[in-house]
């Protein structure tokens, strides 16, 4: 499956409106959808140097997905290719929320609107968990074997999702572990 | 609805300070920056009184609905800071300064780190951490769908959203849909009152 060949951004304005088009595409969270068009559509990346990227935008400060794609446009151009990617992803989506945040004032108590709301919901949830379901086959071939990984994702799911511990004690505590047993097993 | 909404003129001082706890906002953001909303209710709406309660929680409510990362709920925080202070060029002002504040420090950590280590990709130490952090970052992905059904309520009583996000995710798991279908198909059957 997926040897089609890797692929990269052409230009800045082929950065800015990919990140534009995806962000409009991402409702209740983007993260769904730039996996599905830059790794699966576009093939700037492949899963593993998705996951790998999104590690470091998860540990650093700020949004995720800002972070991402930062990270990506610099990766391809520098400076302006951060600014570029960034920026798609936040002008369009900018000046749609304001918009909507006016209409929410007055129609936001609506039924219609919230049960609308309410199905979006719904399926932006399981949008999320099927691009996680997707990456997790990536983690076949991580260095720290399937055992391990294994077991540090599911603990992770259950202290986060289920037992709602703080994210920083749960994604420090269990990476510390995974960054040590991966060091371990990596060839010098 | 628009019942006590605060009124106040803002003077400059009260822009740097709005600024500055942005900026540090960002740095506290591990995560995610909805890990600092307990802190920024507390400075905004307790504390300094700039927005009321419910256009708090409408700002957070209207970022996630709408399409585009969920950060943009610090835009319309600005915006709503700025339009009771006065209207629509400082509504515009509130934009600005709340989201160069919340954007600029994370950002310009995370592009210098992302070229460190990319430079330094081949390094034991930096593979060890991309590798090692990997299964935990997959697990997030999974949790925040899991954490956003559960905020649908009650197996029991919101047992067809939860079949919805079930489906949802069944399908894009194993099939190529474009995403839009499926929100619209979402949008669609919860607007005819069927989950």
């Amino acid at each position: 499956m997926e040897q089609l060949p890797p692929s990269q951004p052409r230009s800045l304005a082929d950065l800015f409106f990919t990140f534009t088009v995806l962000a409009l595409q991402g409702f209740g969270g983007v993260m769904a959808v730039v996996e599905r068009e830059l790794v699966e559509k576009k093939r700037w990346m492949s899963k593993e140097e998705f996951i790998e990227e999104w590690a470091v935008a998860q540990v650093m400060p700020g949004p995720n997905v800002v972070n991402l794609s930062l990270m990506i446009g610099g990766r391809y151009f520098g400076l302006p290719g951060a600014i570029a990617a960034s920026a798609g992803l936040l002008l369009c989506p900018l000046v749609l929320v304001l918009l909507l945040g006016y209409g929410y004032a007055r129609y936001g108590s609506h039924p219609t609107v919230i049960n609308v709301l309410r199905g979006m919901g719904a399926v932006a949830a399981g949008l999320i968990i099927a691009t996680g379901l997707k990456l997790a086959s990536a983690l076949k071939r991580n260095a720290l074997g399937i055992p391990v990984a294994t077991v540090l994702g599911l603990a992770c799911f259950i202290g986060i999702a289920l037992l709602r511990w703080p994210l920083m004690y749960v994604m420090f505590g269990l990476g510390a572990i995974g960054c040590f047993v991966a060091y371990r097993r990596l060839k010098p | 609805m628009m019942i006590e909404i605060p009124s106040h003129v803002l003077q400059w001082s009260d822009w740097l300070d709005l600024f500055l706890h942005q900026l540090l906002f960002s740095l506290m953001s591990v995560g995610g920056v909805v890990s600092t909303l307990p802190e920024m209710h507390r400075y905004l709406v307790d504390q300094q009184h700039w927005l009321s309660d419910a256009q708090f929680n409408a700002s957070i409510a209207v970022a996630q609905a709408a399409p585009g990362p969920n950060i943009l709920f610090v835009a319309l925080i600005g915006w709503n800071i700025g339009m009771n202070a006065g209207g629509l060029s400082i509504a515009l002002l509130g934009v600005l300064i709340s989201m160069v504040g919340i954007l600029l420090p994370s950002s310009t950590l995370a592009y210098l780190m992302a070229r460190w280590g990319h430079r330094n990709r081949e390094l034991r130490s930096i593979r060890a951490f991309k590798q090692g952090m990997s299964p935990i970052v997959v697990a997030l992905l999974i949790s925040t769908g899991w954490i956003l059904a559960s905020a649908q309520g009650e197996f029991a009583r919101a047992w067809p959203l939860w079949l919805a996000t079930a489906v949802t995710a069944l399908i894009l798991w194993r099939w190529k849909v474009h995403l839009l279908w499926l929100l619209a198909a979402g949008a669609i059957l919860g607007g005819l009152g069927w989950i």
